[in-house]
């Protein structure tokens, strides 16, 4: 039951069944109730599993790999063995910090370099040709990068267009892990909003509005706005259900449609 | 009243007057901008392809997609591709704007970005006189330095404003309006990322804006989604468009249509009956009738009027004009196929009559409007 529970999830994201979300940006919001990881690790064990065959570029701010590598291995998919054969690229940017607290240029060089790294492994990626499954470039925490660059938020978004260009010219997913309540109303037209307009695929995580429950652990909305690149058109698609945490993965259903 | 707007823009600007210009917004709430603006992008581009318009080609100033999803666009709708290298170009600030991957390809060999001979690319997009300059000699590239004339569309101010502040902007975009060469210029912006002064500056520049807003208002005290899921899913797939064209003279119109997203583009109807009744619910009860029924609106449309050719089999012609009518009789776009394929025999042994032809965007017989409004004098 549980694989075909997630596919609750895959299904509104427009993956499996031959499709991928290749080409497109996912924003995954969450907030402090409902983290928003384990979309994440769903999408790391999908993009790494033997069917997607995809690479996997994870950006690391906020967790290191043990971390990953722990918990994708309850799920059923060993980290370490990925890394080493070059299928899962993981960039540790834990210690990240660019220098030169006023100095704008100094911040530009910084966002420069590391969008250069991804830029490069994606190209040796896709020389090597089995990329079949596609790239996915994930950032981990984007509020991360916004204490690294100290609140700068030109340089963050000219970082973000690089990496959504990139999506265009080698068809990479790009998912985005981000924060929808450490903003002020104020701050959140910044970054949040020009997230949302970038994204074509926007996950909320949220706790139900009932309050804590034993067997529902949050919601999920996920709204898939329409595509007209590669197979045809798709629609607009809006989807909301629930989902219950577990030690090996998560379960996806539909509001009232839990087996009890 | 899309039509009217996408009208305009094919028209292009009369002698010694500023181009038309529109302003597409959107915000979060409703968020169908991108697709208002490619509706407008489609009906200008297919309008060049036909030679309809005033503009001989179109020059877009992409910072949101990139050059080919455009060209992908207009091809799955049908514009004949071979049209694109002769009439339309496409200032590319997506793939490169700060020139971080010139300065990378520098220090390594680098490989070639394949299929860009449609597209220049721009790298420093901080550089607004330099963009104008470029997007001008884009233009009097493919029309030539005479009296033809082109168009301009600009994917996103929003992003642009990100590279430049407001003052360079607004003088980028009148200086493209006040320019001889420039039939038209559209663009959007999305003004829930910007102060309102933006969004009023803008306006301010433009002889037409496009605002959508949500079809059901969002709940300020929800902010949780889970809290407000039917609106959301509403507002996602439909919005209202409301289009205030300006005059001359300053008269403002204002219109509302609803816009549906459709499996291919978009679908600009008039406002729903659903919302129609909502609203008369909510007017106050008053003793005669604000609005017509549907029947009394059903008679009203069957009304002969005297004054109007009725087709009686013979061709209507709708004379928008532009043309001498000989000249229109062999564009067949503008013939309605006629019932018996005899009128014109019909008409040449005619005794002179004086048919009134309406106007295609005429007013409504019973409209208040001043009709010597559009007068040029």
């Amino acid at each position: 039951m549980s694989s075909n529970a997630s596919n609750l999830l895959e299904e509104a994201l427009g993956i499996g069944g031959g499709r991928t979300i290749g080409g497109r940006v996912v924003l995954v919001e969450d907030c402090v109730e409902t983290s928003g990881a384990f979309v994440l690790h769903h999408l790391m064990k999908r993009v790494l599993s033997l069917e997607s065959r995809g690479t996997l570029l994870l950006l690391a701010l906020a967790h290191p790999f043990s971390h990953y590598d722990r918990i994708l291995r309850k799920m059923g998919c060993n980290l370490s063995s990925q890394r080493e054969s070059n299928r899962l690229h993981f960039l540790d940017m834990l210690r990240l910090e660019f220098p030169g607290q006023i100095d704008g240029e100094t911040k530009e060089v910084g966002f420069q370099e590391l969008f250069s790294k991804l830029q490069t492994a994606i190209e040796v990626i896709s020389e090597r040709g089995n990329n079949n499954g596609g790239i996915t470039i994930m950032i981990d925490d984007i509020s991360m990068l916004e204490i690294a660059a100290h609140g700068c938020l030109d340089q963050i978004l000219d970082f973000l267009h690089y990496c959504i260009t990139l999506t265009s010219e080698y068809g990479c997913a790009l998912v985005i892990l981000s924060h929808g309540d450490i903003y002020s109303s104020d701050e959140a037209t910044g970054l949040l909003s020009s997230l949302e307009y970038l994204a074509d695929i926007v996950v909320k995580t949220e706790p139900l509005a009932t309050g804590l429950a034993a067997d529902v652990h949050g919601q999920l909305t996920v709204l898939n706005r329409g595509s007209s690149q590669g197979q045809g058109y798709s629609m607009n698609k809006f989807r909301n259900f629930h989902f219950k945490l577990k030690e090996n993965g998560a379960e996806y259903f539909y509001p009232g449609s839990i087996k009890t | 009243m899309a039509e009217s707007v996408c009208r305009s823009l094919r028209d292009g600007s009369l002698e010694g007057e500023h181009a038309p210009a529109l302003s597409i917004s959107d915000t979060l709430d409703s968020p169908l901008g991108s697709h208002v603006f490619h509706h407008f992008f489609y009906s200008l581009a297919s309008n060049i392809a036909a030679s309809k318009s005033q503009a001989r080609a179109l020059v877009l100033v992409a910072y949101r997609r990139s050059p080919s999803f455009y060209l992908d666009l207009l091809k799955s709708r049908g514009v004949d591709p071979s049209l694109f290298d002769k009439k339309l170009l496409v200032l590319d600030c997506y793939s490169d704007p700060l020139g971080w991957k010139d300065r990378l390809l520098k220090s390594a060999s680098g490989a070639q970005n394949p299929a860009k001979s449609l597209s220049s690319v721009f790298k420093s997009v901080k550089d607004i006189s330099k963009l104008l300059s470029l997007i001008l000699e884009l233009g009097q590239g493919l029309v030539g330095h005479g009296k033809e004339k082109f168009a301009v569309a600009i994917d996103s101010v929003s992003d642009m404003l990100r590279h430049a502040s407001l003052q360079l902007v607004a003088r980028l975009i009148s200086n493209l309006r006040s320019h001889d060469n420039i039939s038209c210029i559209f663009w959007l912006i999305h003004s829930d990322l910007h102060e309102p002064r933006v969004s009023s500056a803008l306006e301010y520049i433009s002889t037409m804006t496009a605002n959508l807003e949500p079809v059901i208002e969002p709940n300020d005290g929800q902010r949780r989604v889970s809290e407000n899921l039917y609106n959301i899913e509403q507002n996602s797939y439909r919005g209202k468009l409301h289009v205030h064209l300006k005059r001359r003279n300053g008269r403002v119109k204002l219109h509302s249509e609803e816009v549906h997203v459709e499996q291919v583009g978009i679908k600009i109807l008039a406002m729903s009956s659903e919302n129609a009744i909502v609203n008369q619910s909510l007017l106050p009860k008053v003793q005669f009738n604000l609005q017509l029924s549907e029947k009394e609106r059903d008679d009203r449309a069957k009304v002969v009027l005297p004054f109007e050719h009725q087709g009686n089999g013979e061709t209507i012609q709708i004379y928008d004009g532009r043309r001498s009518l000989s000249e229109e009789q062999k564009d067949p776009h503008l013939k309605v196929p006629s019932i018996t394929g005899k009128t014109s025999t019909d008409t040449s042994t005619g005794n002179g009559e004086i048919h009134y032809l309406r106007d295609s965007d005429d007013e409504r017989p019973d409209s208040d409007e001043d009709p010597d409004d559009d007068l040029d004098i």
